[in-house]
């Protein structure tokens, strides 16, 4: 099972997440992403992947538990 | 010269984020042949965007700006080459010849060298920096470390970070730009006059409207002559007047290369469709913009080397390029983020204050600025501050929204109180 995890310390707010897969990613008003679930479907993978890898400041990974 | 390496390969040059993240993309899309990731520079690959800010104020080290270590590379199967400068491109022998003379096979290669740094055009013997690279922020590092006044030349994104930056270290600084307004340029007179008096607020000095004449001395003693005759003395001098396609090596190769390397739609090269180009080095053909564009951002590079693999390993399902321009700069205790093309605006309305703290705890100002084009279509938005608002401005540019949806949209935006802090689910 996929989970996603976010470093909220590192988060700048740029919101490519939220472009990205926006059924998982929200930024709160203070600019700091919010993780809309914590497990994802395999269907949500490659957006999540793309969210991932577009991060300015590397502060999103996936993790397979 | 060494004979040359027969396995069939897709050969990147440059190690920047563009071709880095080419090469880990086209894993991601299960490419399973030879990658070459050809780098100039014997430094590992390393991020741009904190050259400027935290790298140069020292607040981060060199390893929190790399983009690909050894380790990494190795386990995904990148064949990294660093120190190794690409000479020319033979587009009949499909090779790419090294400075040294060595020739690398591909069936495909990316072009990903980026852009360089305008060079200064006024020499003195030393203590006049521009930033491009990791050695040129180590090197101003250098220079600031040992105090004095800093003058900017450029009053655009990365003469204003350096500013920001350099003040908060401490420094008394100056920028000089020959317009009246720089930061008018992109975002219009009206909101680039605030950025102006952003600089105001934080103590730099701005001399815009003139132009520099000369910088003569040196390192810690340099005179800057201003064309309106006025003189400035200043111990370290930026330059930050922009950037240029490096695109030079590419002279020989019989590629289209006008301002960057020509390419379609599918970011191929248009006279030879098994080179491709990503990053601030690639002009492709925007079918959303109807014309053809080069982009210097992150993001951009990010995006288009997504494409990239993809259209490398998918040749029979190619995807056309055409993302929403998204860049950002951090400026004092500014957050500015710029979606789409506000150059191209022919209107604009501001939504918030700039002039004092106006967010939900009132530590900040905040703002969006919307703009349009002449059909009515809201083509673009810069905003400080602001989260919500770079949400919805962002997915309402994506989804073509009417000027006058967005500005009622960003208005309710504004109206809306603070949502309660959520929990991760």
């Amino acid at each position: 099972m996929a989970v996603v995890k976010a470093d909220f310390g590192v988060c700048q707010g740029y919101a490519n997440c939220v472009m990205a897969a926006p059924s998982v990613y929200d930024i709160d008003d203070d600019g700091t992403v919010v993780l809309l679930k914590a497990e994802i479907s395999e269907e949500e993978r490659a957006n999540v992947e793309e969210a991932v890898n577009s991060c300015p400041v590397s502060a999103l990974s996936i993790e397979d538990e | 010269m060494t004979p040359a390496d027969r396995s069939a390969a897709v050969v990147i040059v440059g190690a920047s984020v563009g071709g880095v993240r080419t090469a880990q993309a086209l894993r991601r899309e299960s490419y399973e042949g030879r990658i070459v990731l050809i780098g100039a520079e014997s430094e590992l690959p390393y991020d741009k965007p904190p050259l400027s800010k935290q790298f140069l104020a020292g607040q981060w080290a060199a390893e929190r700006v790399g983009l690909l270590t050894e380790a990494a590379a190795e386990q995904a199967g990148i064949d990294m080459r660093l120190g190794s400068v690409a000479d020319h491109l033979a587009v009949a022998e499909h090779q790419v010849v090294l400075a040294g003379g060595d020739r690398i096979d591909y069936d495909v290669v990316v072009v990903a060298t980026g852009s360089l740094a305008r060079a200064s055009p006024w020499a003195a013997e030393s203590g006049v920096h521009v930033l491009r690279t990791i050695g040129d922020s180590r090197a101003l590092a250098d220079d600031l470390a040992k105090g004095g006044p800093v003058l900017v030349v450029g009053g655009g994104f990365i003469g204003a970070e350096v500013a920001a930056t350099t003040r908060a270290l401490g420094h008394e600084v100056t920028i000089v730009d020959p317009l009246e307004v720089p930061v008018g340029r992109v975002l219009g007179v009206e909101v680039g006059a605030l950025f102006t008096d952003l600089h105001h607020r934080n103590g730099v000095t701005t001399h815009f409207g003139s132009g520099v004449e000369s910088v003569e001395g040196r390192a810690g003693d340099l005179a800057v002559r201003l064309t309106d005759g006025e003189t400035l003395h200043a111990a370290t001098v930026v330059v930050g007047i922009g950037a240029r396609p490096n695109d030079g090596w590419l002279a020989s190769s019989g590629l289209l290369v006008e301002d960057g390397v020509v390419c379609d739609e599918f970011c191929r090269a248009v006279d030879a469709p098994e080179v491709f180009a990503v990053g601030d080095v690639a002009r492709w053909m925007h079918l959303g913009h109807g014309e053809s564009c080069r982009v210097e951002h992150w993001t951009n590079a990010v995006e288009q080397a997504s494409c990239v693999a993809h259209n490398i390993a998918h040749p029979d399902e190619l995807r056309s390029y055409r993302p929403v321009e998204y860049v950002w700069s951090d400026q004092y205790d500014w957050k500015i983020q710029i979606v789409g093309r506000p150059t191209r605006a022919t209107r604009h309305q501001l939504i918030g204050d700039l002039a004092r703290p106006t967010g939900p705890d009132a530590t900040k100002p905040r703002a969006v600025a919307l703009y349009a084009d002449e059909s009515g279509r809201f083509t673009a938005a810069a905003i400080v501050n602001w989260p919500k608002a770079l949400i919805a401005s962002r997915k309402m540019i994506a989804a073509g929204a009417s000027f006058d949806e967005a500005v009622t949209a960003l208005r309710q935006v504004a109206e809306t109180p603070p949502a309660p802090a959520r929990t991760p689910a």
